[in-house]
Order: C-alpha cells, then structure tokens, then sequence
C-alpha cells in the first residue's frame, strides 16, 4: 500500500516537474531570461514601416520612390565604409528573412576575407515560392528601388562588384517593374560606374528562373545561376568561399536587402527597438487561409499571432474559436493548434520553442471545415513534386510520404502506419544535402503530434465500413498488417 | 507456367498499375501465386525523379523533331546579346535559362529545334541544354495552347476553394489538367504555388495573374478571352493588391519624405 502510494507520488511528481520544465522552456529558454516581460508588442506606428508602398498605392518609379525617402544620402552611407555598414547591421540585431534567421550582419562579414583577385557576388534570392508567402512580391512591384538600393549597400558592405537578383519565372510583371527600377537607377548614376558619386563600381542585373521551388535553396539557386538544374551543391565549401562563378558569394532574401538602407539611415537602434531581443525589427507577415480579409502586412516582430489576425485580418472566419490550426511561418514549418496559437508570439524563438518556426511568416490560417490531413497531405504533395531527385531519402521519401499521406486522408490504413510514416520522416530528415527534406518531414511530422487522434479515428471509421474486406489491399505500404493493429 | 507467373509480377513491380495484377489472377485462375498479394503490390524503386511534369525522353513527332528549322529572329538575337551581356564572358551558359524562354516566347513552345538553338549560340553541348530544359517546368516541351491557364492548387489556394476553380473550368472548357482545347485556345495545367497565397485562388493566364478568384469570375474571364479580350489582371475582388479588403489598417498616412527621422551624423 505505502510502497504503491509512494509510487503513485513519485509518478505525480515526475509529470509536475516536467511539465514545469515545459513551461520554463517555453517562457525562458532562448531568449534573455532577465529580460521583463513588461512591454506589448505590436501596433507599429505608419512612421516606422519601411516598405511605404507595399500596397502599390504610391509611383514604384524612381521619382515616387525619391519622394518616399529612398536614396536619400545613398552617397555618404557608402562612404562610410563596409564596417561601418556592417557594425550598422549587427546592431539592428537583422536575421535573415528568408526563413533560416541567420545574422545577416555576421553572415555579410564572412565575405571580407582576401580573395585574391576574385570578384565577389551578392545573390539576391527573390525566388519565391514556399506555400503562403507572397512578401517579396510585393516589395518587387511596390517598393523596388528599395531592392535597388538595397543591393547596393549591402554589395559596398561586402566589397561585392555586382548583385544577381534571382526572380522566379513567373513573376514577369514584378520582374518587369523591378527592371524598369534598375534602367533608372543607372540612367541616374545612382548604381555602374561610380555609383551614387562614391566611387565604388556596382552593377545590378536580373536573372529570371523557370519554376522550380528548389532553387530557393541558396546552392542551387546559384547553380540555377550558372545555368545548370537547380540541385544544391554540398557544403563546405561554402558560397562566401567558393560560390557563383567560383567566385565568393553570398546569398540573401530581398527583404533583408531591401531594409538594410533604412536601417543605415535610421540606425541599428531604432530597427533593434522593436520585439525581443534577438528578434528584433519590423517583419512582414503573409496572412492566408481561413481569415476575414487575407492580406500582407508589416508589423513589428514578436507580435502575439492572435492580435496579428485580429487586429490586420478581421479574425479568424467565424471567429477566433471556429480556428482549428495555423501553419505560422510557410509550408516547412509544423502545424501548432488552436490551444499554442492563443498566446504565442510571432518570432523566431518563441516558435522553435513550440516546435515550430517562424520561417518566412508566412500565416496559413485553418478554422474547424478544414481537413487539416487533406491540408497537410497536400504539402507532401508538393515536395514530392519538387525535389530535386539528388538524394536518396528525399526523392524515395516525399514520394512515400506522399502515397501514405494521401491514404491517410480517406483513412485506409492502420495505426501502427502512423508511427511508420513517422519514422519515414526521421529518416529523411537531416540525410539530405538541402533542407528540402527537413522541409518535407516537419508538416507531416506536426499533423502526428498534433493531430493523431484525428488520424486513428479517421482509420476507425474506415475500417469500421470496410470490415468484410482485406484492409491489406488498400494498404500497399504495410504488407500483412491487420486492421486495428494498434 | 510458373516462369510466366514470375515474369508476370515482376513485370507488376516496375508498372505498379493494379489492372495487370487484376488480370494476371483472373487468367491463371486455380494457380496459387506463390508471393503474398501486398508483396507484390511493392515496388523496390517508389520513384524515378520527376521534376517538371512531362516526359523527360524526346519522341520525334511530325511537331517536334530535327528536321524542323529554328532561327532566332533578329529581335531576339539582340536581346539575347543583352542577356550574354550580363553574365562573365567566360560562363556564358549561365544564359541558357532566360535564352530558352526567349526561344518560348518566339515560338510559342520549346521544341528540341529551340533548345539546340539556343546551345549552338552558348557554344554548350546540346546535352547540357536538355538537361536544363527537362528539370525547369516553365519549359513547355509540348505545343500549348494560345492561353496558358496555370492553376495554383497548393495548401493556400486549396485552402480558399481552389478545388472548386479546378472543377469549373474543367466543366466550361471539358478538359483535363493537362489537356488542350480542340481550338488550340486553352491548355489547362495545375501548378505548385504561385506565390500569391494573399490573393488565392490564383489562375496564371499565360504571364499574368489573376487573382481572388470565383467560379463567377473565373468564367467571365474565360469567356473574354474567348471573345479575343484579355481582362484586366490582378485581384477581381475589387482590392487592388494585396492590401485588407474591407479597408487599410496599416499605411493610411502618408509616406515619410527624404530626410525624416534620418540619423543626424550621415
């Protein structure tokens, strides 16, 4: 009796610490823990939006543009230097916007090595084209100049002698308009020779892909470059030692580029006051899916997703309780419920710590007539359909997960497929050359620990209507598994 | 016999099609089949890669074969010299991408004709031009129709009703994805996402996107092309880019002009 009681506190005990635990990490764990919770965030003033004309409302031409404060002392942020530019960036505290946050201002560092008689590159990745997110596209035909620019100061902070900008062939018109932007911005003398006066040679082309969502990847966008198909290349060595042309490079996403000259105007402070620490900026947010009014917004970085729905959304469709689930940051990240969504905030750690990501934040909002298997089945689906079929895992695997997904949807299998399916996705995640594995495995991976009880009653419901039959013949993945084999 | 059953299912293995399995028990009716029915059903290989979404090989066709000349008009020829242009004399194949397309829009498709084209002016292999052109899927390898209609139908499209946008130009147009109108007006395909996820549903008519579709609309601009009118792109919602439909809730004042709130020691 002791011995049982005992038992029954020590196991109490276990589940109270851990879930303590939990909590700590979720409040705690990445981010300064001395840090007060004492402010809110979100509510960014007009004032403090850098892109002024993401909904094109305004001239995205080179006058319109000068009008809203582009360009402006272009000349002497260059003569600054590129440590200066540098040390501006890392102060802002910038990640990386195309979805890994990496510190942009540590990252642009790594191309000031001796590299002999080299030239350097700077790729802009306007390759767009992870499910939800739809930021850069409206920065090309909105706000180009500020693209234009950005190339420019971010090239001089690199010592870089020309910017790619990498668009996906589909964007013609925005690869139009952000053509017309650079035509006038040489015919100015603000980028060539001499740009802007300073003295520096910089010259901006464009490079148009034809559709492949691999290239998203910096290798093999920069293999796409040089004209070869879009497989990513192993690392090291790395593109800021050996990258396009052999040349070093670096590779960046266009929001990042397009604010670092407002960052460069305004200081790294004013960027860094805004979210938390280590997260800090202002950040464009794609909202899809189930919402009342879908949009892209700019908004202050750790906003609460809740208040970001409610407040630039008009709410989930039928409102906040009728929400099932959100993808938060674009197809690769995993789903989080309803439950994680009420107060999570909207940056890069406070994500990982739920085990999801911010990513691109690119918002997909699912509300209760989702099928949330269908929904996810579908981003198999997708990477099946775009990998590059280099390596093993990924092209065998996203094709596997793909036929298991897609009879998860009607529910014809068995339960112990789950953890099957489940296993599949570790296998594949982390032996590929790219993260398009990662990619692939991380939503299916989300919906299991999420959502398995919807998969096993979907299984039960089937098997419930097909009993007289072999359950085997429906299942090619499971040879010899009974029904209801837990 | 049992050579042929063997050769049967192992015939199975590699066409992964369930007719074969079908008949292959139905004419050896009384014969044991020595493997389990779901062995069989397993193929060793799931995939062969498969990028862009139509045959990888080049069959000659009385539309697509050697013999049938290419040239680069005079037109294009001086744009592709600007393309060369932008890439180091010595990686002139970087070109091979934006050549190809140039070689699409002249022609309409890009025939093997093209693509050999396009590797005569790069001084590449023609090999290294195929392989580009069968893993891009902007790359059409077939004729097309006059109104390319590229439906978007990743998570956010289908989200928002993409499904339904399929079902009904299939039902105005009675094709397939994939297909071609008799008249040679519409080809139909359905595409990974588009890249609008804001503005979904989503139909890319040839470069143009039109966006916030409806079964409604998407007839109505179906039909004006038809009428050999080509609707305004964009939103049809009556937003006009990607902006909150029921009003502005961000950037209602106006844009901060050249020197304000810009550090002092610049």
């Amino acid at each position: 009796m002791l011995k049982n009681s005992l038992l029954y506190k020590t196991c109490l005990r276990t589940t109270f610490v851990r879930s303590a635990n939990f909590k700590g990490i979720s409040k705690f764990a990445t981010v300064q823990s001395e840090t007060p919770v004492s402010r809110t965030y979100g509510g960014l003033k007009d004032q403090d939006r850098i892109f002024t004309n993401l909904y094109s409302r305004h001239d995205f031409g080179l006058e319109g543009a000068k009008k809203r404060g582009d360009w402006h002392k272009t000349k002497e942020i260059l003569l600054k230097g590129h440590e200066w530019i540098i040390q501006e960036i890392k102060a802002s505290g910038l990640r990386g916007r195309g979805g890994a946050g990496f510190p942009s201002g540590l990252k642009w560092s790594f191309m000031n090595k001796p590299s002999g008689d080299r030239p350097r590159y700077l790729v802009v990745n306007a390759d767009e084209g992870e499910p939800g997110t739809c930021k850069d596209r409206e920065i090309m035909r909105g706000d180009p100049h500020k693209l234009v620019e950005g190339c420019l100061v971010a090239g001089r902070a690199m010592n870089a002698t020309a910017a790619y900008i990498y668009i996906r062939g589909e964007f013609y018109n925005e690869a139009t308009n952000l053509q017309i932007a650079i035509n006038e911005a040489y015919k100015d003398g603000l980028i060539g020779k001499n740009a802007c006066g300073s003295g520096y040679d910089f010259d901006v082309f464009i490079h148009r892909g034809a559709g492949a969502y691999i290239c998203g990847e910096e290798t093999a966008l920069i293999e796409s470059l040089e004209g070869k198909q879009g497989k990513p290349r192993l690392k090291p060595p790395f593109p800021a030692d050996v990258g396009l042309f052999g040349c070093p490079t670096t590779v960046a996403n266009v929001e990042t580029i397009a604010v670092a000259p407002t960052i460069c105007r305004r200081k790294g402070e004013w960027f860094a006051s805004f979210g938390r620490e280590k997260n800090s900026g202002t950040k464009l947010y794609c909202i899809s899916g189930h919402v009342n009014n879908p949009c892209t917004v700019e908004e202050e970085m750790s906003i609460p997703l809740k208040e970001l729905i409610e407040r630039h959304c008009g709410g989930v469709r039928g409102g906040w309780d009728n929400l099932l689930a959100i993808i938060p940051g674009g197809s690769s990240v995993p789903v989080i419920p309803k439950r994680i969504c009420d107060d999570v905030l909207m940056d890069f750690d406070a994500l990982r710590d739920v085990q999801s990501g911010l990513g691109t934040a690119a918002v997909i909002v699912m509300d209760k007539s989702t099928d949330i298997v269908s929904a996810i089945s579908r981003l198999s689906a997708f990477y099946k359909h775009e990998s590059c079929g280099q390596c093993t895992p990924c092209r065998e695997g996203c094709k596997w997960l793909a036929n298991t997904m897609s009879r998860f949807e009607k529910g014809s299998a068995v339960p112990r497929e789950i953890d099957m399916i489940e296993e599949l996705t570790k296998q594949i995640e982390g032996h590929t050359i790219c993260a398009l594995g990662d990619a692939a495995a991380w939503p299916v991976q989300g919906l299991i620990r999420h959502f398995r009880p919807e998969l096993e009653s979907r299984m039960k419901s089937f098997s419930a209507k097909n009993t007289d039959k072999d359950l085997s013949k429906f299942s090619s993945a499971a040879p010899g598994l009974d029904a209801g084999v837990a | 016999m049992n050579f042929a059953i063997a050769s049967r299912i192992l015939a199975r293995r590699y066409l992964n099609t369930s007719s074969v399995l079908k008949t292959s028990t139905s004419f050896i009716k009384g014969v044991k089949i020595p493997f389990p029915v779901a062995l069989t059903k397993r193929p060793f290989h799931a995939s062969a890669f498969t990028t862009s979404d139509q045959l990888f090989l080049h069959r000659d066709t009385s539309e697509n074969n050697l013999s049938i000349p290419f040239e680069f008009t005079e037109d294009s020829l001086k744009r592709a010299k600007d393309i060369i242009s932008r890439y180091p004399p010595q990686y002139k194949k970087a070109a091979v991408i934006p050549l190809l397309d140039l070689g699409q829009r002249q022609l309409g498709w890009t025939s093997i004709s093209v693509m050999n084209a396009v590797a005569k002016l790069l001084e590449m292999p023609p090999m290294r031009v195929y392989e580009v052109a069968t893993f891009y899927t902007m790359f059409n390898r077939s004729p097309v129709g006059k109104y390319f209609l590229q439906l978007c139908t990743t998570t956010p499209c289908q989200l928002c009703g993409s499904t339904e946008i399929l079902e009904t130009i299939k039902n105005h147009l009675k094709i397939k994805p994939g297909e071609t109108t008799p008249d040679k007006l519409f080809t139909l395909v359905e595409v990974e996402c588009a890249g609008a996820c804001v503005n979904a549903p989503v139909l890319t008519i040839n470069d143009d996107y039109y966006e916030d579709l409806t079964p409604d609309t998407t007839i109505r601009i179906l039909e004006s092309l038809k009428q050999g009118e080509i609707p305004k792109h964009g939103p049809q919602s009556g937003r006009i880019t990607c902006e909150p439909k029921s009003g502005l809730t961000t950037l209602t004042s106006k844009p901060y002009g050249p020197g304000e709130f810009v550090r002092s020691d610049l």
